[in-house]
């Protein structure tokens, strides 16, 4: 019974996102922005492009899903949606987990995906693409799950975007560190694992965490 | 043979923004009952059915909920029908009504669009609809998931007469089937019912 409202929700909030275009553009806009803007600030060093690489691909990630937290609960909260979930049988914070889980799927797992093909720009080394798939893919879950939380704080001011960002990005510096330190795997053979096991343990960290914080705060806001 | 729904609330006061709403209500409501809240703008009507519906928490008094299931809290088994939709413009109607009855773990019926006559807007998108047709639309969310409490905030809003009629045989239904509905209103709602609450008594 559970399921059918977890499945009912995802639906909903992927159909919402075809339907409006949502985030998605509008990050891989600023995406797309940073990558080309980038090589123009910087000078054409080719050498000094590809080791800047990946730590640039990961702020604009990183930055780019923070645009889009705002909005998480917002629509929800206004239109009094979030009034009749609080009164089902779905544990709160299942819907929080649920709809962060559904903003990944529809902004930060595209983003992930798009992202390291985009470094080209940035004169990537090819071999390193699929470690910055595998560190991106896993990161961007945590970034989707701390986004919740800054998007349940602001769910009813109208300009939440700023103070989401402050809110947030300390949370997000953790998976900004162990994410770079991952995809610059130029150390050894192996060195990428110790950061993308810690990387893996902020995911399960977030995943335990983000859905109280959340749910506890859109709760005081519906008070 | 299962006892009669009984909801009773006693000396229920609430705050909000520090400011105290209303103190030391007191109802009794059985199966089968309905009660009108009435008031003036900002006497607590809609407080009131919030608190009722879990949204908020009352700042002295209780609200017991007799007989009903159990393990089920009161919201659990309650409809609220506020003033905001709940409803996503985006998506069609039937997508709209399809999404709050697999949410609430319940089934699409055909009753459900007839309840308010919205099957020939079915593939609408929400956006498109009226503000009389939004309101049948929310108000038709009574329908695809059995709840024994109906909290009904201004119901009659927009509705033309012969919503009103439907709104009417849908609560007389409820009402004969062993349910119980609070609705707060300022005009007449067509039914007989058997207690009404005045807000404003209630400083």
């Amino acid at each position: 019974m559970t399921q059918q409202s977890i499945r009912a929700l995802i639906n909903r909030d992927i159909a919402l996102a075809r339907a409006q275009g949502g985030g998605l553009g509008a990050a891989l806009g600023f995406i797309l922005a940073v990558m080309v803007l980038v090589p123009l600030a910087l000078g054409p060093d080719q050498a000094l492009l590809q080791r800047l690489a990946p730590g640039m691909m990961w702020l604009a990630l990183l930055l780019s899903v923070l645009l889009t937290a705002d909005r998480m609960f917002q629509q929800d909260y206004e239109d009094g949606s979030l009034d009749v979930m609080l009164m089902g049988h779905l544990p709160f914070e299942l819907v929080t987990l649920t709809k962060a889980i559904a903003h990944w799927l529809t902004v930060s797992l595209p983003l992930a995906i798009i992202t390291p093909p985009l470094g080209l720009l940035l004169n990537i080394d090819t071999a390193q693409l699929p470690i910055l798939w595998l560190s991106m893919i896993l990161g961007s879950l945590a970034l989707s799950l701390l986004a919740s939380i800054g998007g349940a704080v602001t769910a009813g001011l109208r300009r939440g975007g700023l103070l989401v960002s402050l809110l947030i990005l300390p949370l997000y510096v953790p998976v900004l560190i162990f994410g770079v330190a991952a995809s610059t795997a130029n150390l050894g053979p192996n060195s990428s694992t110790p950061a993308l096991i810690m990387l893996s343990a902020l995911t399960l960290m977030s995943l335990v965490v983000a859905p109280w914080a959340s749910a506890a705060a859109l709760r005081a806001y519906l008070r | 043979m299962p006892q009669p729904l009984r909801l009773k609330a006693e000396n229920l006061a609430c705050e909000r923004g520090g400011r105290l709403v209303f103190s030391n209500v007191n109802f009794t409501l059985n199966a089968g009952e309905l009660m009108e809240l009435r008031g003036a703008n900002g006497s607590g009507k809609s407080s009131l059915l919030r608190l009722l519906a879990g949204l908020n928490t009352p700042a002295d008094g209780t609200v017991h909920f007799e007989n009903g299931i159990a393990d089920f809290t009161l919201a659990e088994q309650a409809h609220y029908i506020g003033h905001v939709e709940a409803n996503k413009p985006a998506l069609s109607v039937i997508e709209n009504l399809k999404f709050w009855a697999n949410f609430l773990e319940s089934e699409l019926n055909e009753n459900s669009l007839a309840a308010f006559k919205l099957e020939a807007l079915a593939s609408d998108r929400t956006l498109l609809l009226s503000a009389g047709q939004r309101r049948r639309l929310s108000l038709s969310r009574l329908t695809i998931a059995p709840r024994s409490v109906w909290l009904l905030d201004e119901p009659t809003v927009g509705l033309d007469a012969a919503s009103l009629l439907n709104l009417q045989k849908l609560i007389k239904k409820h009402l004969k089937c062993g349910g119980m509905a609070i609705a707060a209103t300022h005009t007449e709602l067509g039914i007989k019912s058997t207690h009404e609450l005045h807000m404003d008594k209630t400083p």
